[in-house]
C-alpha cells in the first residue's frame, strides 16, 4: 500500500494511471448525475411548501456540497504539498482550484434563483451566504496567485499555504446556518438523527452529489494530466509518451 | 408534459438553475481536454523543433 502510493507520487506513473481510469469515473460520473437530475426533476413529488420551486436542490446542494468539498481536499493536498513537498500535491490544489470555483459560483447563482420565489430577494448579506461568496474569493486568490508568480513550483507553495490558511472558513459555512440566524434554511441532509427529507426526494439528491464528486475527480485527473506534461515538457518520458 | 415544464408556476426559476448548471459542468467538462491537447501539441512542436536543429 505504502510502495502504490509512492509510484503514485511519481508523475510518469500517475499521467498513465490517471490516463487509465479518469473515462470510467466519466461514465459512472454522468450516469448518476442524468440518473439524480431524473429522480429529482421527474419522480420527486412536489414539496409541500415550496411546490416545484424545491427542485433547484437538485443542483444547488450538490454544488454547495462541491465547494466545500473540493476546498477541504485542496487544503489537504496544501498540508502534503507543504509538509512532504509533494510535486503532485501542489499539482492537485491548481487543477482543482478553477473547478471549485465554478461549483462554488454554481451553488451561489443557483441558491440566488431559489432565493427570489422563496425569500422574494436575489441577495441578502446573510452569514451563510456571505461566508460561501467568501469561498468563491478564496478560490480565486488559488488561481490568481498561482498566475502571478512565475516560478511554478514557487506558485504552487502560496497557493498551497493560501489553501490551508483559507480552510477555516469551510466549518464557518458549514455551521453558520445554526451559529446565526439566518434566512437561508438549516441543515435538511447532515443531521444526526433521521434526514427531515422523504426517501423519494433524499434518494436522487444524494446520487447527484455522488455524480458530482465523481466529475470533480474525473475532471482533476485529466487537468492534472494537462500540468504535469507542461511541467514535465523538457523530461524524457513526456516525449516518449506522447510520441507513441 | 405541459405540467412538467410548467414547475407549478416555477418554471423561470427551475430551469434557468438546470440552464446555468448545464452550461457550467459543460465547460468543466470541454476545458480539461482543451489543455490536454494544447499541452501535447505544444510539446510535439518542441520535439519537432528540436530535431531540426
Amino acid at each position: 500500500m505504502m510502495r502504490w502510493f509512492h509510484q503514485l507520487g511519481s508523475p510518469p506513473y500517475f499521467y498513465a494511471f490517471s490516463k487509465r481510469i479518469s473515462a470510467g469515473f466519466a461514465v459512472l460520473a454522468l450516469g448518476l448525475i442524468a440518473w439524480g437530475i431524473y429522480g429529482g426533476l421527474v419522480l420527486a413529488p412536489p414539496d409541500y411548501q415550496q411546490g416545484d420551486a424545491f427542485r433547484i436542490i437538485y443542483v444547488h446542494v450538490p454544488s454547495a456540497w462541491m465547494s466545500l468539498f473540493i476546498y477541504t481536499s485542496m487544503a489537504g493536498a496544501g498540508a502534503i504539498a507543504l509538509i512532504w513537498r509533494m510535486k503532485l500535491a501542489e499539482i492537485f490544489i491548481i487543477c482543482a482550484a478553477p473547478l471549485g470555483a465554478s461549483f462554488t459560483f454554481l451553488a451561489l447563482v443557483t441558491g440566488s434563483v431559489w432565493g427570489k420565489p422563496m425569500w422574494g430577494t436575489w441577495w441578502v448579506w446573510d452569514a451563510r451566504l456571505t461566508s460561501e461568496l467568501i469561498l468563491l474569493f478564496l478560490y480565486l486568490g488559488v488561481i490568481a496567485l498561482n498566475n502571478a508568480i512565475e516560478e511554478p513550483r514557487a506558485a504552487a507553495r502560496a497557493c498551497a499555504l493560501l489553501a490551508l490558511v483559507g480552510v477555516v472558513n469551510v466549518p464557518i459555512i458549514h455551521y453558520s446556518v445554526e451559529w446565526w440566524n439566518t434566512l437561508h434554511q438549516g441543515p435538511t441532509v447532515t443531521r444526526f438523527d433521521k434526514p427531515a427529507m422523504d426517501i423519494d426526494m433524499l434518494l436522487p439528491l444524494l446520487i447527484t452529489a455522488i455524480g458530482f464528486t465523481l466529475m470533480f475527480v474525473w475532471l482533476v485527473l485529466v487537468r492534472m494530466r494537462a500540468e504535469i506534461l507542461n511541467r514535465d515538457a523538457r523530461s524524457r518520458w513526456v516525449k516518449k509518451a506522447i510520441l507513441e | 408534459m405541459h405540467e412538467f415544464l410548467h414547475m407549478g408556476g416555477y418554471a423561470a426559476y427551475v430551469w434557468s438553475s438546470y440552464g446555468i448548471a448545464a452550461l457550467v459542468l459543460a465547460a468543466n467538462a470541454i476545458a480539461p481536454y482543451v489543455q490536454l491537447r494544447a499541452a501535447k501539441r505544444r510539446i510535439k512542436n518542441q520535439i519537432v523543433a528540436e530535431s531540426e536543429v
